[in-house]
């Protein structure tokens, strides 16, 4: 009996301590992130650190789905007021479509933004405060290549669309897939157009601001054109797969890694999945930057990562910024990059890149070491990206639509967005 | 028989007896689709709704794979109610002939109508692969090279059509077969008696006679081919390109894309379309069951 | 050699309809019974080795055991929105059949439309964000309800004329309440035409994807159908995978089909059905 009134007792007080323990400290905050494994693994490891270093601290993660279905409901959960304290999402065009100033609080006196490069600054910028740090390394956008096939055939990596056409024509004669194209996973065919960008900003300079204002248009400027002419020709020089409109994502990463295929344009978050499914093979692939008419002007089209966001009608934004501050230092940098495959360079000035990064990386590091060899997609520097391009790109590539009439649809497409975004000029 | 019953003409119908469905029916059916004709003259991201009068109309048939998904949508419809009811009236009168395993065949037939469209989705996409898939590994194996079923922009939107036809042919099998059944043999042993031949049978008797199914199965098929959604978005999710994007898989693109407003007014012009399809199909048939 | 003749054409028809209706099912379990590497090369042979239970797991424990959360989803909301839809619309189908009153008109234009009628999605996505329902699973069975009252309706209707109307009087002149009539003499009577709506309305609800693509978004409520066509994109290298999953929701609507065969193509024939 006395024993029972003990117990009683002492969970009572138990009761009394803990209920009265968040008066000083402890602090839930949650954290939204996409659920691809890549998000998921970097951000249980943040987590799991940052809850060591601030024990009165926890943060419970949830998951979204990535693609549209995610973007739609990040955008709900946003203006019902309902989004967690925390949040993982794309930067450039598509933060702007939250309408940050609204909807997010400002992290411009983070101290770790000290350290964030400011290129990465200005696609997470809105009116001249910064609103996300950054989640991940940067990726480059070209054209991944089997290292085995251009040792074979003795080719060097081209500096121009010419030298890779006739690299092409080259591997083509040998009997092999030149280019691998995957359709039925449209959002791929759009590679050519998206990784043309540093060429289309170096022969226009202020394309994407023109672009933004209604001044310029894919269909009336030559060097926009380049890449729907470019998907156009590789189409008609028959260098694809023969089932390019039915393969997928998965089917090119294992022609290029295997080297049924030479090349693959594509993102190089492909990193991540090369090495997963293809290990064994993940050393014969390469990485160039989509090369353009000019040897001399070279340069590689970046993407920037997702990054970290806080609600603006969060009730704990200055225990959320502390979190956003240690996934933006160099500690919370290390975590990532050694959490999941590196895709790119990072972006915090002092964090390192591991030893052992496989090739397609080295590849691309080279264009960031000289400023003005790279440039953001133009979806990181204009707010709008037309929903439909992956299917016109798709029509491209499968000779459906000329590179004119496509570009024309295009700007169409983007006129649509540009109006539900509410921009001026439109 | 003591208890009065002071209000001896209420009826033992009551007219509550409507309300529970009819609020539910009324929030969540009638409000949306009475609210659509606003949202479709409005730009709207879901919070607010600024009205811009016909420019989503406008947009709609200007764009051209907009003007197109309305095309394939006629298509589409024309071409899957056009092969059910074909289909459908010959498999009835074969599986309601005399014919060994009838029983078997007729669930064999009928079966996929109950099975995931999904499910099937995925399935024929697999067999219907340009190089890898079954079909035409079974026409190489003829020597027939075949065609890129779901690649083929002038062929995508008929294999779906295909797939719809295999999947959706018992339904009109199975309402042809309870046709057929209404039909007195007499007519049968009089034409055999004159000497008919089994084509004639079909041409003068069973058509003519089988009308009120061959109404039903039109009917029913058209508007399921005019919102046709679920197979052409697990087949071809419109692709390639917009070859085989209808109003549905455009009302869930422009969703997906945040154009709310644009989105909705595709979902006005289906009902449109619905409308000026079915409506006069419907009373047509209303006016004969009234005659008959 | 007259009697010889159905053999002919069954013969002919039954080799027919094998090779067209027969093996895409077979495709399915084959695959679905094959390793990955030989499930990629999408032939249809016999499997080397027979990993049922390999892939069946395997499928199960994927994404944290993701599909069997969309079995209890989606046997949630097809057990709710059926049990919901019967008494509903035998209700109206009684009253419609049975009454005449002006609001049949008025019924009759709301089942038609109901039959006919794409429903507005983005409006009603609004509609059920503002009401705290949107991306639940009680918001899915009502619109599931909405949705389907009309052909449970018709059916109803059609049904509760064979049922004569001696029996409501004869219930009515022993005092019953008019509830009492509908709930404890018609209802009992409504059994055959109520197993058949059950079986044709479940095998709708389960197989929907349309519906639970727009308005039950979210990994907590998915749904077999929506777990199916996730699975296609995350399966591209498993097709072993894949077409298992295909296999498990193709099995529960040919059990069905086994037990409830009469009724289903009862239903499906007298009411004419929906798509």
């Amino acid at each position: 009996m006395t024993i029972h009134i003990k117990a009683y007792l002492a969970s009572a007080a138990l009761i009394a301590l803990t209920a009265a323990a968040p008066a000083h400290a402890e602090v839930t905050l949650s954290f939204l992130v996409d659920n691809s494994p890549d998000s998921v693994a970097a951000a249980e490891a943040l987590v799991e650190a940052y809850q060591k270093q601030a024990p009165d601290v926890t943060i419970e993660i949830e998951q979204r789905p990535g693609g549209g279905e995610g973007d739609n409901i990040v955008k709900t959960r946003l203006a019902t007021g309902e989004m967690s304290d925390v949040f993982l999402y794309n930067s450039g065009s598509l933060l702007q479509a939250l309408k940050p100033q609204q909807s997010l609080a400002d992290l411009s006196d983070v101290p770790a933004q000290a350290k964030v490069d400011p290129g990465f600054k200005s696609v997470v910028s809105a009116d001249g405060k910064v609103y996300g740090v950054p989640f991940g390394t940067a990726m480059g956008g070209g054209i991944f290549y089997n290292r085995a096939i251009y040792k074979e055939f003795g080719l060097s990596v081209p500096k121009t669309w010419a030298e890779f056409m006739a690299n092409n024509e080259k591997i083509k004669a040998a009997g092999k897939v030149a280019v691998a194209q995957t359709y039925r996973d449209t959002w791929t065919s759009q590679l050519f157009v998206l990784a043309d960008y540093y060429n289309l900003q170096a022969a226009v300079p202020n394309f994407a601001e023109d672009y933004t204002d209604n001044k310029a248009k894919y269909a009336s400027t030559p060097a926009a054109m380049k890449g729907f002419e470019h998907l156009k020709e590789v189409h008609d020089a028959g260098f694809f797969n023969e089932d390019f409109g039915a393969a997928s994502y998965d089917d090119g990463l294992r022609m290029v890694a295997t080297g049924e295929a030479a090349h693959y344009p594509m993102l190089t978050f492909a990193i991540g999945a090369l090495k997963q499914n293809y290990p064994e093979n993940l050393n014969d692939v390469g990485f160039f930057a989509q090369p353009g008419d000019d040897a001399a002007k070279n340069g590689l089209t970046v993407w920037m990562p997702q990054a970290i966001y806080i609600p603006a009608a969060s009730g704990k934004i200055e225990e959320a910024k502390k979190f956003a501050d240690f996934v933006g230092s160099v500690e919370g940098c290390k975590i990532m990059t050694d959490t999941n495959t590196v895709q790119g360079p990072p972006l915090i000035d002092g964090c390192p890149l591991p030893a052992d990064v496989p090739p397609a990386v080295t590849d691309m590091l080279p264009y960031f070491k000289t400023a003005g060899l790279t440039a953001p997609a133009l979806e990181f520097v204009s707010p709008i990206k037309g929903p439909a391009l992956e299917q016109i790109t798709v029509e491209v590539g499968s000779g459906i639509r000329g590179p004119a009439e496509a570009a024309a649809l295009y700007d169409d497409d983007v006129r649509k967005q540009a109006k539900q975004l509410g921009l001026s000029n439109w | 028989m003591a208890r009065t019953r002071p209000r001896s003409q209420k009826s033992p119908y009551p007219l509550w007896f409507f309300v529970p469905a009819a609020i539910i029916y009324g929030i969540f059916f009638l409000t949306p689709t009475v609210s659509s004709f606003w949202y479709s003259l409005t730009r709207w991201d879901l919070t607010t709704a600024e009205f811009i009068g016909l420019e989503n109309f406008q947009q709609f048939f200007s764009e051209p794979f907009l003007v197109q998904s309305l095309v394939n949508t006629l298509i589409y419809a024309v071409t899957t109610s056009g092969l059910k009811t074909v289909c459908g009236l010959l498999l009835a009168v074969l599986l309601t002939s005399n014919i060994f395993a009838r029983g078997f065949l007729r669930t064999v037939v009928f079966f996929p109508v109950l099975v995931s469209t999904i499910g099937i989705g995925i399935t024929f996409t697999v067999m219907m692969h340009p190089t890898k898939g079954i079909i035409n590994a079974a026409l190489g194996a003829l020597g027939i090279a075949g065609p890129g079923w779901l690649t083929n922009p002038s062929l995508a939107l008929f294999s779906v059509a295909l797939v719809d036809l295999w999947k959706g042919v018992g339904l009109a099998t199975l309402i042809f077969i309870a046709g057929l059944a209404a039909i007195s043999t007499d007519y049968y042993e009089a034409a055999r008696i004159d000497g008919a031949t089994r084509f004639q049978q079909l041409w003068r008797i069973t058509l003519p006679l089988v009308r009120p199914a061959t109404i039903t199965v039109v009917t029913l098929s058209l508007i399921g081919g005019l919102r046709s959604f679920d197979l052409i978005w697990a087949m071809t999710r419109g692709g390639p390109g917009f070859s085989s994007d209808v109003v549905a898989s455009v009302i869930y693109k422009q969703y997906q894309a945040g154009f709310y407003g644009l989105s909705t007014a595709g979902n006005v012009i289906l009902f449109a379309l619905i409308v000026a399809i079915i409506l006069p199909f419907s009373l047509w048939f209303n006016r004969r069951e009234v005659v008959q | 050699m007259r009697h010889i003749r159905p053999y002919v054409t069954g013969g002919i028809a039954l080799l027919f309809a094998a090779v067209v209706f027969i093996l895409p099912f077979l495709f399915i379990l084959i695959q679905a019974l094959k390793s990955k590497s030989e499930a990629s090369r999408l032939s249809f042979s016999l499997p080397q080795e027979w990993l049922f239970w390999q892939n069946l797991i395997a499928v199960f424990k994927a994404r944290d055991y993701q599909l069997l959360l969309a079995y209890f989803n989606s046997t949630l909301i097809t057990v709710a929105s059926v049990s919901i839809l019967v008494i509903l619309s035998a209700m109206v189908g009684y009253i419609m059949q049975r009454r005449r009153t002006p609001w049949n008109a008025v019924a009759q234009i709301a089942l038609f439309m109901g039959l006919m009628m794409p429903p507005a999605v983005v409006p009603t996505i609004g509609l059920l964000q503002n009401l705290g329902l949107f991306k639940t699973i009680h918001g899915m069975v009502l619109i599931q309800v909405a949705y389907n009252l009309s052909f449970s309706t018709l059916l109803y209707r059609s049904f509760i004329s064979t049922i004569p109307r001696d029996l409501d009087e004869a219930a009515l002149i022993d005092g019953a309440k008019p509830w009492q009539i509908f709930f404890r003499v018609i209802l009992p009577l409504l059994k055959p035409v109520t197993v058949t709506n059950i079986v044709v309305q479940s095998i709708a609800i389960f197989n929907d994807f349309t519906n639970p693509l727009y308005y039950l978004p979210g990994k907590e409520n998915v749904t077999v159908q929506l777990t199916l066509y996730n699975f296609q994109s995350m399966y591209t290298s498993q097709y072993n995978l894949l077409f298992m999953n295909i296999l498990l929701v193709t099995i529960p609507p040919l059990i069905v089909f086994i037990f409830f065969n009469r009724q289903i193509v009862a239903g499906m024939t007298a009411g004419g059905v929906k798509g």
